[in-house]
């Protein structure tokens, strides 16, 4: 029992020293002001990986979400500065555009068995081409409804305040975890990941599970984007590069098996949390480059894939 | 118990064929299971067992024949739909998923459910339910994983009896089971027969198919030799019937060589391997060939795995020259000299793509390390000795191995390990799948290699040629080293009756 949850528990191990630790240096650390910025902060991040964990525990990976983020936002400057669209109404459009990119690759890799890492790579490089199609410059959104959602807030004690996209990510969190352990697409996903071919000979209706889970990926990257864009209040073509790389380390760093079939969706939070907090810290340094945070999550990367292997090492000679 | 007199035919094969490029794999079987049968399925390797059951789940098309299910000729797509036909399966190596909950194993795809919202803790209430029916009081929301093989196969009967089948098939399922998991899974199969379900029971244990099985069918060379109840099919004509052979009146002629005395060169005390095999004495004196026969799966294989330190041995002690010596990896083995020809050339032995001489220095090669690269004139000088040698036909050492005809490569195998001037050779089925000119040539390398002072351990499933061969032929059965046969006791006869028992 224990050794199950032991990937998410020395997630929660980590974050919980790497708080404690910036608490020792930095008192206002606890202030609810640090913590409602930090779940901010990484709001769009924490929706991406959201999707990336059911990716990731059917065995697969999609890098197209960075690219699919940066069109999201370039969509919506285009159609809502440029074209005048209701903004709601292009929330809708692109998350219905983004749903189906996702459900065509999922179709490609499941119809021709090609791997995902080829299909998403090439997903990576259509939605980053067409942002450059819509436009190269860095379009400022003025929307009304953009000042109108990025105001609400709830107050927390102390000062801090919940913004309205920590709550959607908070929200995805819970949806995510619902759908992934308590629903029969989730316990699909996990026997996708942890053996294709005994899932298809059990019935698991490997095809339209695969479809679904890359939909879901493409569509929460969609609505990072959006998230994104209130972050930023603009479309920029060469955003958010490299994110997927990021989401992909979280999970991992969350205790989900790069391989498949384990992990947890409440152990990707932890894992977005830790990123954020090391951010966090080094802004606080002060002296630093942010680069260290790579440097960083790269050593952390490393320390939980050698704890996974160790892990499945040990349970297979317990056999 | 005759079943076969109360019980309606469940599963009738008629005239089943199905063809491989160059293989007959199944020609014109027949085979019948009743309901309330356990049905034996028996063959040595090539026999066509495992082509029927996969002709049967749909795994592949037959070209020829009819299948009836309860009477209606059937014929499925995929596995998945021959057990919505009623025709579970299960395999040795157990098709479930290690990393969800025994409750999901059971019932995913067909879960409890409120709107797409799985009932947990009913699933889990209906699979401890499901599974003490079977006599498992187990956790049923651990992973799979967590469990043992043996749980793992009787959640995999209970998921494949539950969905609804007739038949049940097991291959193989007792291969990596001790005796306790045996006879639990025994006491299942027997109570599953008593419902009425048809098994259908592959394996390679005597013992176990006398203590559970009503019937059996013989398979050999993709054609069926015979199907009989249990109790008219003593244990001598069960193994002569797999093995394809007469008693024969008159003792063969045999190779007559002085016996070899002195010290052994290589000698394994109480050595053996939990699961695998059980532990053995053996010991091969320089100039010496020992034989190991029995019936595919009786633990040769492993015998040879194990002294070669390709698995690694949990108990005894393994001397060469009378010290003791450690043997964890095939390095260990190949530094202490020892070679070992696999039986299967293909998969573990050449390297298709390379050339006979790469393929002939490769072991040498590597013994002496990537770094001290041998000169290419040296590698020449060996590829082109043991050619001739070993009169291996190929026009050049250059041609690629894998266009050579099976006894070249074969021999081109030994000249592999011949080139690392092994003191001790083991050959794994050395003779399997070449032609009969070739064949003989082997024998003759054998006999000639051993003159020369090598000490050599052969695995072969054809008697006649281990009896012709060897001084001393050690008989395995059911994973065991049953009796070790010397001198004028070596005969095909003797190691027939001794592969029988009884």
């Amino acid at each position: 029992m224990i050794r199950r949850h032991l990937p998410v528990l020395v997630t929660l191990a980590v974050f919980i020293v790497g708080y404690l630790i910036c608490l020792a240096q930095f008192p206002s650390f606890a202030s609810t002001r640090v913590i409602g910025n930090l779940l901010t902060d990484n709001a769009f991040l924490g929706i991406v990986a959201v999707g990336m964990t059911f990716v990731i525990l059917s065995g697969g990976i999609d890098l197209s979400v960075g690219s699919v983020i940066a069109f999201t936002g370039v969509f919506l400057a285009v159609a809502i500065e440029k074209y005048g669209l209701n903004p709601y109404l292009a929330f809708i459009l692109i998350l219905g555009i983004a749903a189906l990119f996702g459900a065509g690759m999922g179709l490609l890799i499941h119809t021709f068995q090609i791997p995902a890492f080829i299909v998403t790579l090439a997903g990576m490089f259509l939605a980053r081409g067409l942002c450059f199609v819509l436009t190269t410059d860095s379009i400022p959104i003025n929307a009304a409804a953009y000042g109108q959602i990025t105001d609400i807030a709830f107050q927390l004690p102390g000062g801090g305040r919940l913004s309205f996209i920590a709550i959607v990510m908070l929200v995805t969190f819970v949806l995510g975890i619902v759908l992934a352990h308590f629903t029969r697409f989730g316990a699909n996903v996990y026997a996708l990941g942890g053996n294709r071919t005994s899932a298809e000979l059990m019935g698991v209706p490997v095809g339209k599970t695969t479809i679904r889970i890359y939909m879901l990926s493409s569509f929460l990257a969609a609505l990072a984007g959006i998230v994104f864009s209130f972050y930023t209040s603009a479309g920029y073509s060469l955003a958010a590069t490299g994110v997927e790389l990021d989401t992909i380390a979280a999970v991992v760093i969350g205790g989900t098996l790069l391989t498949g079939g384990y992990g947890t969706i409440i152990g990707t939070l932890v894992g977005v949390l830790i990123q954020g907090l090391i951010q966090t810290y080094i802004t606080f340094e002060g002296t630093l480059s942010s680069w260290w945070t790579k440097i960083a999550i790269g050593g952390l990367l490393f320390a939980f894939i050698v704890l996974q292997r160790g892990l499945s090492a040990a349970s297979l000679r317990s056999r | 118990m005759q079943p076969s007199r109360e019980q309606p035919q469940l599963l009738e094969i008629r005239g089943l064929t199905k063809g491989f490029p160059g293989v007959q794999a199944l020609a014109h079987v027949d085979f019948t299971l009743h309901a309330g049968e356990i049905h034996g399925l028996l063959g040595e390797n090539g026999a066509g067992k495992s082509t029927l059951i996969k002709v049967l789940t749909g795994v592949f098309r037959r070209d020829a024949g009819t299948i009836r299910l309860d009477g209606e000729e059937i014929s499925a797509r995929d596995p998945a739909d021959a057990l919505s036909l009623g025709i579970g399966t299960v395999y040795q190596e157990v098709n479930l998923l290690p990393n969800l909950s025994v409750a999901e194993n059971l019932f995913i795809g067909r879960q409890p459910h409120h709107f797409g919202f799985v009932r947990t803790g009913e699933m889990r209430r209906q699979a401890t339910e499901l599974l003490a029916g079977y006599g498992l009081d187990i956790d049923v929301a651990n992973p799979l994983g967590t469990y043992s093989v043996a749980v793992q196969q009787i959640v995999a009967i209970a998921r494949a009896v539950d969905l609804s089948a007739k038949v049940l098939i097991l291959d193989e399922p007792t291969a990596s089971l001790d005796a306790q998991e045996v006879e639990t899974l025994f006491g299942i199969l027997k109570s599953l027969k008593s419902r009425g379900i048809g098994i259908v029971f592959v394996t390679h244990f005597l013992d176990q198919v006398y203590a559970v099985c009503d019937r059996i069918t013989v398979l050999r060379n993709g054609r069926l030799v015979g199907s009989r109840p249990i109790s008219k099919l003593p244990r001598i004509e069960l193994v002569s019937m797999m093995l394809g052979r007469e008693l024969a009146a008159e003792a063969l002629h045999r190779n007559q060589r002085p016996t070899v005395t002195g010290e052994p060169l290589v000698a394994f005390e109480n050595y053996g391997k939990r699961r695998l095999l059980e532990p053995f004495d053996l010991a091969v004196r320089p100039g010496e060939v020992v034989g190991l026969a029995g019936l595919l799966g009786s633990g040769r294989t492993e015998t040879a795995k194990l002294v070669f330190g390709i698995e690694r041995a949990d108990s005894g002690q393994a001397f060469v020259d009378g010290r003791p010596v450690r043997i964890a990896t095939p390095r260990d083995a190949a530094r202490l000299r020892f070679g070992f020809t696999p039986e299967d050339r293909k998969t573990e032995g050449i390297v298709a793509e390379l050339s006979v001489r790469e393929n002939i220095i490769l072991a040498l090669q590597a013994q002496r390390g990537w770094l001290r690269l041998l000169p290419k004139r040296r590698q020449d000088e060996i590829a082109d000795h043991f050619i001739k040698l070993l009169d291996i036909r190929t026009p050049d050492a250059e041609k690629p191995i894998g266009l050579l005809s099976g006894g070249n490569q074969q021999k081109a195998l030994l000249a592999r390990w011949l080139a690392t001037e092994p003191r001790f050779l083991i050959l794994d089925e050395p003779t399997r799948g070449i032609d009969v000119g070739a064949h003989a040539e082997i024998i003759r390398l054998i006999e000639r290699l051993c003159e020369e002072g090598l000490a050599l351990l052969v695995i072969s499933s054809e008697l006649e040629e281990v009896a012709s061969y060897s001084d001393r032929v050690v008989v395995l059965r059911d994973r065991r080293h049953v009796r070790e046969l010397s001198g004028a006791e070596v005969s095909a006869d003797t190691i027939m009756t001794t592969i029988a028992g009884h």
